[in-house]
């Protein structure tokens, strides 16, 4: 075997609380697209942080090329040919493609000189940029380019990319696939950051298996199946949701023609959505980030008012009701963001719960807070939901994301909700919380409730389902069985081609 | 009533140095806002100037080396805040409202041996000929060479923002402080420099009143005039050209009622006197009326804390 | 290196230790200001904060102003806390106090010299008015326009004190007092007089009403729905609005309350110690009282320890001024140094700090 390009050498790194990575050593050789597989929270963000320059570790070393490699910051490992594409884009929504290339690069070429190349690069590697555009007005994929355009503009020899395909359409995922294949022929590395095990298969030759901050396992995906490298992610038997009959009850809920506009200067409005929710349904709505899913959901929660009628909950209509008018009807919400939208970091459990619980739950008498039964449904939650902490007292942001995401979807749950909408409820959130989760989702649908899931992840969606719709700029289509459907079609409609699948 | 005596030129003159102060305050706010941080403590930075500023300037009886001092000492105050803020990460408002009352406090201690005194005269700028010419002498060539002087910022400062790379970094981090973090700038750093530089440009604005406008030393001189400078700012929607709009309205606004206090019309002088103040409030309300806009403006990371999480 | 690590919890030994550690502190460096001023510090620091109880000669005196300067800093501070917790920065309670005392005022000169118990009630409640209508301003402002409530607050402090001067020569002046800028005494006549109801410690009337406003202030904010909501948008604006909590409300009753209770507070030091309005009535309560609500926490009760605390370096300062001849204004830096050493030394609630190996 040649000289490896990078050789990793017994890395470790804590955080309070939180062995992250714990001696970690593999290489990677010159022109090598290696996997990085593991759980969230398996360490893989640290481990590339560490090699970006980002994050110091605490013991260990590498090797670039065989010279000693500790950079100290990125520009170090980028001058020295180590790129990287973060999974939360490193850009600047005001700013210019130009500019924000600029930014990533340690001598940037005049405005003009910049603008040709940016052209030239991004076009040679399928991934057309116009250099003059405001990244806010960017649709995801196209943020995601001009990321991979900045690393390609300084010639890396390492490429890092955490998590690319999460955010992107299967179309999207195919362009990226044919451009880091080509990278790889021209000798660059790609060290490939994914739980997605079907992704791997098809693109890398190597993987490295990380649990619990330690190397468990090495392997040649085109060897393995999805189900023996998801063993090895796990370290165990994944438990699957257990299959349903679906026989719809009368209409829940009912979005009739539902216009709301964004607030966010770059976010997308949602025009005439309409669509019907019925009792035992889970519904799932699929699309990109930031096609207006934030948006479906602060018009459900309450939080933006519309018009009376665009929402209707058992034929009343209720749109222009706040939070607290609806939960008390029987809508309630789960928002994507768990700490500082659904619970309040600094805030207790308890308070956490009787902060949406307090009206369906009678936590209040004349206005007081009744301190006992608030205390008492925190705890109910935490122990129907699993949910690991040391006691209600403690604040939400000393939870891990899996148990805070538990607490969250369980204070909701237990509410016992006519309909219940969650946005993303298992982002970022180990397998086994997510696992849970979801079947508390369709145990609450099998009892009569009506649950609507907007996810990005489509693999959760086809699993939960029993219908699927897409949303798209801000437009959704009309929803579908979700049984029999392709990921081909699903892509289409998830690209804005919503005529197309409606009629199919 | 008799308007007569109010001349235009000698008007816009007036205006103009009223409103030098809060145009150097404002312009170094700026700086300031645009990398991300909110500080309140203008009005005791201006103050803490004008005192450092006067006190210098009578003790070595030059002018120049009491601007000096006052942005020196304008800074030296600023990076309390950055120290506090950035390092020790206290929360803006509160660091800011410390520092305002701080300054005022320190400024009257050290100003207690100063009041009434005269400072040493400054240097105009007076070319002949040109001067003298009508109405477009004094207008263009008739000001103390710190009128210039600050336009001259207000420029470099554009040209810093829109044409540098530092400049670009400075936004950048001002827009989004992880994104800026995780390309491996500076965050801290770059900020401190920049609560350093409104630290002085604020000192500066204050050393401009006591010594040249003024001209001597009151307790309190500012009168508010670091607030205002904060309000011109969001009026000028963080856009270095529009400050001077922004100020010189202002000053136009206090030269007016100064001026018709002078006139002796029937309105109580305490109701003209709050007239820059009112339209403070009326220019701070049409400004932020449009939420939409006024958010695509703001710098996004403006006043959040950052901390590097490893 | 030595690096700062967030805590999982907010410590909650570190939220009472850190105000004590910064009065220590601002000792430490109080004294050396005083030092550079020419002042023995330690004969300084004695008169601040040991002289008031304890001293033969001014002790008795000190004492009895001790709850008078503490009362109206406690009534604002509350006040402005309930705002700061909620993220509403009202930094105009110098205004509110202001116009409390003007509307009060107003309304005790339009019934002189009519006697009877009603009449001081009456114009508590038209100076509570007062102050509460005067922070509707920036509250319906912001509410509408999005207009920032610390700037517009802030310059109704400039505002108001135009205002006073204005009535002071006008409307509100004395008919007897000789064209001087000044209204008729309150203190002259029983029926506009704030009871004095214990003098060795200065407790008149309002000083009641202060401590009944701290309790109250407390069950609301720890047992009381509304508590909670303020508290919830002051930590996560975003969770709140989940929660059901319309910001608009919250900025109205937040700085409806803080601007009624420095409007009261202007009314009591008007018919006590101040006496009439003149243009110096504002000595800078509404600002010396943001101090005292941070230096207190927050909390109601910590206002109260905090409020005396800032009152004993009103009159240690006045001592000082006396005995030793240090410059009043040295007492302003010392104050506005306890708020700096607060917030620097606030650090260590939320984080720790901890040494860590560079690796090369």
């Amino acid at each position: 075997m040649s000289e490896p390009l990078l050789s990793i050498e017994g890395l470790s790194k804590a955080y309070p609380g939180v062995q992250a990575n714990d001696n970690v050593s593999f290489t990677i050789q010159p022109g090598e697209i290696h996997a990085l597989l593991g759980e969230n929270g398996a360490g893989k963000s640290t481990l590339v942080k560490m090699i970006y320059g980002l994050v110091r570790p605490d013991s260990g070393d590498m090797h670039l090329h065989g010279k000693h490699y500790m950079p100290h910051k990125p520009s170090e490992a980028r001058a020295l040919g180590v790129g990287m594409v973060f999974q939360h884009f490193s850009l600047f929504e005001a700013m210019n493609v130009a500019e924000n290339i600029t930014l990533g690069m340690e001598d940037a070429p005049p405005r003009l000189e910049l603008a040709q190349k940016i052209r030239e690069v991004s076009n040679a590697y399928g991934l057309p940029l116009d250099p003059d555009r405001l990244i806010g007005d960017l649709s995801v994929g196209e943020r995601q380019r001009v990321e991979i355009v900045r690393c390609l503009l300084q010639n890396p020899k390492l490429l890092i990319m955490d998590e690319p395909t999460s955010v992107l359409t299967p179309q999207e995922v195919d362009t990226l696939f044919t451009t880091l294949r080509k990278l790889s022929a021209e000798g660059v590395a790609i060290l490939y950051i994914s739980h997605k095990l079907d992704e791997i298969k098809a693109l890398c030759g190597s993987a490295t298996i990380l649990r619990m901050g330690k190397v468990v396992d090495t392997c040649i995906p085109a060897e393995e199946t999805a189900h023996s490298m998801a063993e090895m992610m796990i370290g165990g038997e994944l438990a699957m949701p257990s299959a349903r009959e679906f026989t719809p009850g009368e209409v829940l809920l009912e979005l009739d023609g539902l216009a709301l506009a964004s607030l966010d200067p770059f976010g997308t409005s949602l025009e005439n959505v309409s669509l019907q929710l019925r009792a035992g349904e889970v519904l799932g709505v699929g699309g990109v980030a930031g096609n207006g899913q934030d948006e479906l959901l602060l018009a459900l929660s309450g939080e933006r008012l519309v018009d009376k009628d665009m929402v209707k909950l058992k034929g009343v209509g209720i749109g222009s009701l706040g939070p607290t008018a609806r939960r008390a009807l029987g809508l309630l919400a789960a928002p994507e963001e768990r700490l500082g939208h659904a619970a309040a970091p600094d805030m207790s459990l308890s308070e956490n719960g009787f902060l949406s619980g307090w009206v369906r739950m009678k936590l209040t008498k004349s206005g007081f807070v009744r301190r006992g039964r608030r205390d008492d449904f925190a705890r109910d939650i935490v122990s129907r939901f699993d949910v690991r902490t040391p006691g209600i007292s403690n604040a939400a942001r000393s939870l891990s994301g899996g148990n805070l995401q538990k607490f969250v979807i369980g204070r909701e749950v237990l509410q016992g909700p006519t309909v219940l909408v969650v946005n993303q409820p298992t982002w970022g959130v180990d397998a086994s919380a997510a696992a849970a989760i979801r079947q508390a989702l369709r145990d609450l649908a099998a009892e009569g409730a009506a649950v609507l899931v907007i996810s990005q992840d489509l693999d959760e969606l086809m699993e939960m389902s029993d219908s699927f719709a897409v949303l798209a700029e801000g437009h959704i289509s009309k929803p579908q069985p979700a049984h029999g459907l392709s990921i081909e079609k699903i892509g289409l409609m998830m690209g804005g081609n919503l005529e197309e699948s409606a009629h199919a | 009533m008799d308007f007569s005596s109010l001349s235009l030129v000698a008007l816009t003159v007036s205006l103009i140095g009223a409103a030098t102060p809060i145009l150097l305050a404002a312009i170094g706010e700026l700086v300031v806002e645009k990398s991300g941080v909110l500080n309140l403590g203008v009005e005791g930075m201006m103050i803490i100037g004008a005192i450092a500023g006067f006190a210098i300037s009578v003790e070595t009886g030059s002018v120049w080396t009491g601007m000096l001092a006052a942005m020196a000492a304008g800074a030296v105050l600023a990076l309390i805040f950055g120290f506090l803020t950035q390092v020790l990460l206290s929360n803006q408002v509160a660091t800011g409202l410390a520092l305002t009352l701080f300054g005022l406090g320190l400024a009257a201690l050290l100003g207690q041996n100063y009041t009434g005194m005269k400072p040493p005269p400054s240097p105009r700028l007076d070319i002949p000929v040109l001067s003298d010419l009508p109405v477009v002498g004094p207008l263009l060539f008739g000001h103390d060479f710190m009128i210039y002087f600050s336009l001259l910022i207000v420029f470099a400062v554009w040209y810093f923002l829109n044409r540098t790379r530092a400049g670009l970094v400075l936004r950048a981090v001002g827009e989004n402080h992880d994104a800026a973090h995780s390309l491996g700038y500076n965050v801290v750093a770059i900020r401190m420099a920049a609560i350093a530089f409104g630290g002085a440009l604020a000192g500066l604005g204050g050393a401009y009143l006591s010594l040249i406008r003024v001209p001597q030393w009151t307790e309190g001189m500012t009168a508010g005039a670091g607030w205002i400078a904060l309000a011109i700012v969001v009026f000028a929607s963080w856009k270095p050209g529009r400050v001077i709009l922004g100020a010189y309205l202002f000053g136009g606004v206090t030269i007016l009622q100064l001026n018709l206090q002078a006139l002796g019309i029937s309105i109580s002088p305490a109701f003209l006197s709050m007239t820059p103040y009112l339209v403070t409030i009326i220019v701070l309300v049409i400004m932020s009326a449009d939420r939409r806009r006024a958010s695509l403006n703001a710098p996004a990371s403006l006043g959040r804390i950052f901390h590097a999480s490893h | 290196m030595l690096r700062l690590e967030p805590r999982l919890q907010p410590s909650r030994p570190m939220r009472l230790i850190t105000p004590v550690l910064a009065v220590l502190l601002t000792m430490l460096f109080g004294g050396l200001l005083f030092a550079a001023l020419g002042v023995d510090p330690v004969e300084a620091i004695k008169l601040i904060f040991w002289d008031p109880f304890f001293h033969p000669t001014y002790g008795a005196y000190s004492m009895s102003q001790l709850l008078v300067k503490a009362g109206p800093l406690i009534l604002i501070a509350v006040g402005l806390s309930i705002g700061f917790r909620a993220g509403v920065w009202n930094i105009g309670a110098e205004g509110q106090f202001i116009m409390g005392a003007i509307s009060g005022g107003a309304v005790g000169l339009a019934l002189y010299p009519a006697a009877g118990i009603w009449v001081l009630p009456l114009m508590t409640v038209a100076a509570a008015l007062g102050g509460f209508l005067w922070a509707m301003i920036p509250a319906l402002l912001k509410i509408k326009f999005n207009a920032n409530e610390i700037l517009v607050s802030l310059m109704l402090v400039y505002v108001a004190e135009n205002f006073l001067a204005a009535m002071v020569t006008g409307p509100l002046q004395n008919p007897q007092g000789f064209g001087f800028p000044e209204s008729r005494s309150f203190t002259g006549v029983d029926s506009t007089t704030l009871p004095m109801l214990y003098q060795p410690l200065g407790m008149h009337a309002g000083v009641v009403v202060a401590f009944i406003v701290v309790i109250a202030a407390y069950v609301m904010m720890e047992r009381h729905l509304l508590g909670f909501q303020i508290k919830l948008t002051g930590e996560s604006p975003r969770a709140a609005k989940f929660a059901g909590v319309k910001p608009a409300v919250i900025v109205a009753i937040t700085l409806g309350i803080s601007g009624a209770l420095a409007g009261m507070a202007g009314l009591f030091e008007l018919t006590g110690p101040a006496g009439k309005l003149t243009t110096n009535f504002p000595v800078g309560y509404g600002f010396t009282a943001i101090i005292v609500a941070f230096l207190g926490r927050l909390n109601p009760f910590g206002i109260v320890l905090a409020g005396i605390l800032m009152a004993l370096t009103y009159i240690g300062g006045e001592l000082t001024q006396l005995t030793l001849g240090m410059p009043a204004a040295a007492i302003s830096v010392f104050q506005g140094m306890m708020l700096f050493f607060l917030l620097a030394v606030d650090v260590f609630v939320n984080y720790r700090l901890v040494w860590k190996k560079e690796v090369k």
